[in-house]
C-alpha cells in the first residue's frame, strides 16, 4: 500500500517527520483528511491540532499555531510558526496561560491569540492522552 | 631592580592579563559559531518548504498581489541592516554599514529615498551620531536572535510597504547582512525582499529539484489569492530571520578571527618585551659587574700607591 511522507517542520526545526497512513489537519475552511494518493493541496491552516496516524496505527498528535499544508505526490508537509508534539507540551503551564489570559480583562486580538494558543495546546495534549488510556 | 626593567616587567603583565581575555572571548565566539550553524541548518527546512509552496502559488494563481508587482516609479526604499550589538568583532558591524551607505548612494542615484530599520547597537550608533532618521531600531538580541525578532522587523517593513509611498510608505525593501559561506569566509550582500523577483525564486527552485519533477497542480484552500496573502508576508519574516541567523553566525566568526589575532599580537609583544626586560637586566649586571671591578682596581691601585 502506497504511504504519505509527512514531515512537520517549524520555523526553527524540525518536529516529526516519517511515513504515515493518514493526516486530519484544520484549514479556515473545516478539516481535512489526507490519505494516499490525495490530489496536490496547497492550503492555509488555522490553530489547531494535527492528528498523524502513522503506518504502525499509532497516532501523533501536534499543536500547530497558523502556517499552512502542502500535499503532493503523496508528501505532505506542514508547515506552522509555532509547532509543538502533544508530549512536549506543559499542561499545567498551558492551563495557567489559559486562565491569565482569560482573566485579564481587556479584549484585544493579543489576548484572544493567546486564550486560543493555551486551548490548541490543551487539546493536543487531552487527545494524546486519552489516546494511551484507550490502549 | 632598574626602573627600566621595572616597567618592562609592568607592561608584560599587562599584556598577559590583556591576553587571556581575548584568548577567553575567541574560545567563547568559537563555541557560539556550531552553535549558531546548527541554527541555520535548523531553519533550513521550513525556508525550502515555503519557497517551493510559494513559486507553485505564484506559477499557478495569479501574480497580481501587490507583493510581487513592482512599483513602475519607486520613490522610497526600505533598507535594513543587520549588525552586532557588540564590538570586538573585526569589521563585522562596519562591513555591513559601509554596504548599507554603497546602497543609499545607489538608491538616491535612481531617485529613491533610503529610510532605515537598523538592528544591532553599532548601526544604531552609527546613524545616532550622525543625526540620520531612523524609522525603527531593535537591539539586544543579534548574536542569538529568535523568530519573533524577526517578525517584528518583518511586520514593521510591511506595513509600511502595503501603505502608498506618498504617506510615509515604502516601494522596495533592502537587506543588508552578512552572509555565512564558511567558518572562514563570511561576506556582506544585499537582498531584495520586496517585490519578490519571483522569477528568481522559481528558476532557483527548478534547479535544485530532479528533472521532471514539474510543479503540481495544486488546489488552492481557501483560496490562491488567500494562500498567498498568507505565505508572502511568512517569506519576509522568514527571510529576514534566515539572514539574522547567518548574521549572528558571521559575527561570532568574526569576533573568533578578530580575538584569535588579537591573542596572537599579544603572544608577540610579551614576546618582543621579555627579549628587551632580559636585555635590560643583562645590561644592569654588566654595569653592576663594572662597578665593582673599577671600584676593586682603583681601591688596589690606591693602596699599591701608598
Amino acid at each position: 500500500m502506497t504511504e504519505l511522507t509527512v514531515s512537520v517542520v517549524a520555523v526553527d526545526r524540525n518536529v516529526w517527520s516519517g511515513p504515515a497512513k493518514a493526516l486530519v489537519a484544520k484549514t479556515p475552511e473545516g478539516e481535512i483528511g489526507i490519505l494516499a494518493g490525495h490530489e496536490p493541496v496547497l492550503s492555509l491552516l488555522v490553530n489547531g491540532v494535527v492528528r498523524i496516524t502513522a503506518v504502525d496505527g499509532s497516532k501523533v498528535y501536534v499543536a500547530v499555531h497558523g502556517g499552512f499544508l502542502a500535499v503532493d505526490n503523496n508528501n505532505v508537509r506542514v508547515l506552522a510558526e509555532v509547532a509543538e508534539l502533544a508530549g512536549d507540551i506543559d499542561v499545567s503551564r498551558a492551563q495557567r496561560a489559559l486562565e491569565n489570559a482569560s482573566a485579564s480583562g481587556v479584549d484585544s486580538a493579543e489576548r484572544l491569540a493567546a486564550i486560543h494558543r493555551a486551548e490548541t495546546r490543551i487539546q493536543a495534549a487531552t487527545a494524546a492522552t486519552a489516546v494511551t488510556l484507550h490502549n | 631592580m632598574g626602573a627600566q626593567l621595572r616597567v618592562y616587567r609592568r607592561r608584560i603583565k599587562s599584556v598577559k592579563a590583556t591576553k587571556k581575555i581575548t584568548k577567553a572571548m575567541e574560545l567563547i565566539a568559537s563555541s557560539r559559531i556550531v552553535k549558531a550553524q546548527q541554527r541555520v541548518d535548523a531553519s533550513l527546512p521550513y525556508t525550502q518548504e515555503l519557497l517551493r509552496a510559494i513559486s507553485s502559488a505564484v506559477s499557478n494563481g495569479s501574480s497580481s498581489h501587490p507583493l510581487v508587482t513592482p512599483n513602475d516609479s519607486p520613490k522610497r526604499a526600505a533598507v535594513i541592516l543587520l549588525t552586532a550589538d557588540r564590538g570586538l568583532a573585526g569589521a563585522y558591524s562596519s562591513a555591513v554599514i559601509k554596504e548599507g551607505e554603497a546602497l543609499n548612494a545607489l538608491l538616491r542615484e535612481r531617485g529613491i529615498t533610503p529610510t532605515h530599520y537598523l538592528v544591532g547597537r553599532k548601526s544604531v550608533a552609527y546613524y545616532k551620531f550622525r543625526e540620520r532618521a531612523i524609522v525603527k531600531s531593535l537591539t539586544g538580541f543579534t548574536d542569538q536572535p529568535t523568530y519573533e525578532n524577526a517578525k517584528e522587523i518583518g511586520e514593521a517593513v510591511l506595513e509600511a510597504f502595503l501603505n502608498d509611498s506618498e504617506s510615509a510608505g515604502v516601494d522596495e525593501i533592502h537587506i543588508v547582512y552578512t552572509h555565512f559561506l564558511n567558518m572562514a569566509v563570511q561576506e556582506v550582500r544585499v537582498r531584495q525582499l520586496l517585490p519578490i523577483e519571483v522569477v528568481e525564486a522559481t528558476t532557483a527552485q527548478a534547479s535544485e529539484e530532479p528533472k521532471g519533477a514539474a510543479v503540481p497542480l495544486y488546489d488552492f484552500e481557501p483560496s490562491a489569492e488567500a494562500v498567498l496573502d498568507a505565505l508572502l508576508p511568512r517569506y519576509v519574516e522568514n527571510i529576514i530571520y534566515t539572514s539574522m541567523l547567518l548574521g549572528a553566525a558571521s559575527e561570532h566568526a568574526a569576533r573568533r578571527r578578530a580575538m584569535k589575532s588579537a591573542s596572537d599580537n599579544a603572544e608577540e609583544l610579551i614576546k618582543d618585551l621579555s627579549r628587551r626586560a632580559n636585555q635590560a637586566r643583562q645590561a644592569e649586571i654588566t654595569q653592576e659587574i663594572s662597578e665593582i671591578v673599577g671600584g676593586a682596581d682603583a681601591l688596589s691601585s690606591a693602596s699599591s700607591g701608598s
